[in-house]
């Protein structure tokens, strides 16, 4: 149908305010892209762009290999939801999900109809007469959603649209919008800043620091390869352990143990490089062929599935922390923990990017 | 209920003795409403006692005669059926032109990043310090000159243009509220600039445009001074100046009851207009666009 494009994309509101640097993506038909970052990374402004609510700097923006970086918004077929829902609070929920097919002079008929099947798939029925604020945030969301759906758009945009749901609702229409996006065959671009909604809904994600890409990857080789240190501390909660260390010889130090540097490493200048280990890798207890660290419980926190311990390395101002399940112990005991070497993500201490560990498959 | 949930006694006014805080918030409530609607009161009164009455000594409150005659004696003796309808007119015609040039100007104030913004809100503030008694010879001049004198633009020019800086603000810190996003829906369903405003703007904005449009219709039907001034024709007067103006058929006879009849008359529209209207403003048609 319609691949969405964007190429050296770049929004300069003032010198200082550069929300979009120089962006450029593609997602296929099907293709469920996220956009996740922190705060005022620039995720909005991207998509606004795309959306035509903005006109970019520099770059263009392709919908069908059709270039519609001058349309106006209306002109671009593209359908979108907003945070804030953004229903027409005088108009009845049937005439919110109408209203775009109807300015569009599609014929009655066709309209009820495709209103119906929205309705269907959102269990709207019922509510068609009733105004927004007669609504559930829930039930608002959903009109939200059906209003995108029914004007069968070339392109979805969502700007966080689960943000204003309350956490197990969230969850329930995560899932819902997984299989309703599953069926639709159309690029959808995401915004969030939740990685847990990156993860379980997308099949690729950018991640966006400061207005630059910081990698764009399948979830789980985000999770698996980050592509530099911000992208590691960014994806997995509890946050990944990130540790800069003195570098000797082919080892890098970690207290009184020695952890053997990759084997593509050349010199590091500064003698120093960063370890990065996500807290759910570390093992318990001494196992072969890992690196062994010694240290000192101090600070146990109980995550429910597992706990999170926090412990002084010894013989080093370092602290590592590790998810254990079921543990009995208790601050102040002494605790090995092992680091599974095919585990552990090694970035350069002045650029920050990931340094390649052999063997790495390259491809996906 | 389910029988495990255990009971639970609320503490009940009959059981702790009176509870107080309904008793005198009924009675502040009370008090509030005397002391503000007394004077009112007091006129409607006057309105329908007999001459008798209104002059008897000691005072009669609360009357137990009631008469038409000082309404039916305005409406003889004078054409204040006219008055009325120029009033109306004034006012209904100064407040749309004040909404239908203000709020505009508000929409750009508060959408558009103007250049210049700031001045251009800070002269629309010193307008609203303004004392307008302070423009009124100068008008006065303008009027002569324009020969506007006993014509509706000379009341309704000044009246909309006193009412237009407190329009703007109102109306801008309103549209500054509105979600941006309903906006940037609308252009994303396909809506032009016009449409847009037309059918999703305006509509949202009605609770705003109904109390600013009363307070421009209240300052206008109520303005006294050009209204005595620029109108000494007889057909053009409007209500304040008219009921001013009643006077007795002596010098010495000072006509209470028809003057309380025509300040009577004079309030009831402004009384009818708020009554009607108090729901759209008080229900604020924007709740339910964005999450609550
Ligand atoms: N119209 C504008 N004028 C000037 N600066 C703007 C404008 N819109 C956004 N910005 C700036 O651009 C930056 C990125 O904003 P954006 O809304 O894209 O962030 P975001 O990634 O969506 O953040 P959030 O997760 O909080 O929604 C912010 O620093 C913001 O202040
Ligand atoms: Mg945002």
């Amino acid at each position: 149908m319609a691949k969405l494009e964007v190429t050296h994309l770049n929004k300069t509101y003032s010198p200082k305010i550069v929300p979009v640097k120089d962006l450029s993506l593609a997602v296929e038909d099907g293709e469920f892209l996220t956009l996740l970052g922190p705060s005022g990374c620039g995720k909005s402004t991207t998509l606004r762009l795309i959306a035509g609510l903005e006109q970019p700097t520099r770059g263009e923006v392709l919908i069908g290999s059709k270039n519609v970086t001058h349309r106006s918004a209306g002109d671009r077929n593209i359908a979108m939801v907003f945070q804030s829902y953004a229903l027409y609070p005088h108009m009845t929920v049937f005439e919110n999900i109408a209203s775009g097919l109807k300015l569009r002079k599609t014929p009655v008929g066709e309209i009820q109809q495709r209103v119906a099947e929205a309705s269907r798939v959102l269990d709207l029925d019922g509510l068609m007469q009733r105004k927004p604020s007669k609504l559930s945030g829930g039930q608002r969301q959903r009109v939200a959603l059906g209003r995108a759906l029914v004007r069968k758009p070339d392109v979805f945009l969502l700007d966080e649209p689960l943000s204003n749901l309350d956490a197990l609702l969230r969850e329930q229409v995560r899932a819902e919008l997984k299989q309703l996006f599953q069926s639709q065959n159309t690029p959808v671009v995401y915004v969030t800043h939740d990685q847990t909604e990156a993860m379980t809904l997308s099949t690729k994600v950018a991640v966006l620091y400061k207005g630059d890409l910081q990698q764009l990857d399948s979830p789980q080789r985000i999770y698996s390869h980050p592509a530099n240190q911000f992208v590691a501390g960014f994806i997995g909660s509890p946050q990944m352990n990130l540790l800069t260390l003195p570098c000797e010889n082919s080892h890098a130090l970690l207290g009184e143990a020695r952890v053997p540097l990759p084997q593509v490493t050349e010199p590091q200048p500064a003698g120093q490089i960063v370890l990065g280990i996500r807290p759910e890798h570390l093992q318990v207890g001494k196992q072969p062929d890992c690196t062994a660290v010694r240290g000192q419980v101090f600070l146990i926190e109980n995550l429910g599935m597992s706990d999170l311990v926090s412990m002084h390395v010894q013989n080093s101002e370092l602290t590592l922390r590790a998810l254990i399940a079921n543990t009995t112990l208790k601050a102040g005991d002494e605790l090995v923990l092992s680091l599974p070497p095919q585990q552990l993500h090694w970035f350069d201490i002045e650029t920050r990017s990931r340094i390649p560990v052999q063997p790495e498959t390259v491809a996906h | 209920m389910a029988p495990s949930t255990p009971v639970v006694t609320k503490p009940s006014p009959t059981q702790e003795g009176v509870n107080w805080k309904p008793v005198l918030l009924g009675i502040t409530v009370f008090l509030v409403a005397i002391f503000s609607l007394a004077p009112i009161l007091w006129q409607l009164l006057t309105s329908i006692k007999t001459n008798a009455d209104i002059s008897r000594i000691p005072n009669v409150y609360f009357p137990r005669e009631f008469t038409l005659e000082h309404y039916i004696q305005l409406f003889d003796r004078r054409p204040f059926l006219r008055y009325v309808l120029n009033s109306a007119f004034v006012a209904i015609v100064s407040t749309l032109l004040c909404l239908g040039l203000g709020s505009p100007a508000a929409y750009a104030l508060a959408r558009l990043r103007l250049k210049g913004e700031q001045l251009i809100l800070g002269l629309v503030l010193i307008v609203t310090l303004f004392p307008y008694i302070l423009l009124f010879l100068g008008l006065l001049e303008i009027v002569q000159i324009l020969g506007l004198g006993n014509n509706y633009l000379a009341l309704i020019i000044p009246y909309t243009a006193i009412n237009l800086p407190l329009t703007i603000l109102v109306m801008r810190s309103f549209f500054q509220q509105l979600p941006r996003d309903l906006e940037d829906a609308a252009k994303v369903d396909g809506y032009n600039t016009v449409q847009m405003l037309w059918q999703i703007v305006l509509p949202t904005t009605i609770p705003a445009l109904v109390t600013t449009g009363i307070l421009a219709f209240i300052f206008a039907w109520n303005e006294f001074i050009f209204a005595l001034t620029f109108m000494t024709r007889e057909t053009m007067k409007t209500i304040p100046v008219a009921a001013a103006q009643i006077g007795g058929a002596t010098l010495f006879e000072i006509p209470y009851g028809p003057i309380a009849a025509a300040t009577v008359l004079g309030t009831l529209p402004l009384v009818l207009l708020v009554l009607f209207f108090q729901r759209k403003i008080v229900q604020g048609l924007t709740a339910g666009a964005v999450k609550g």
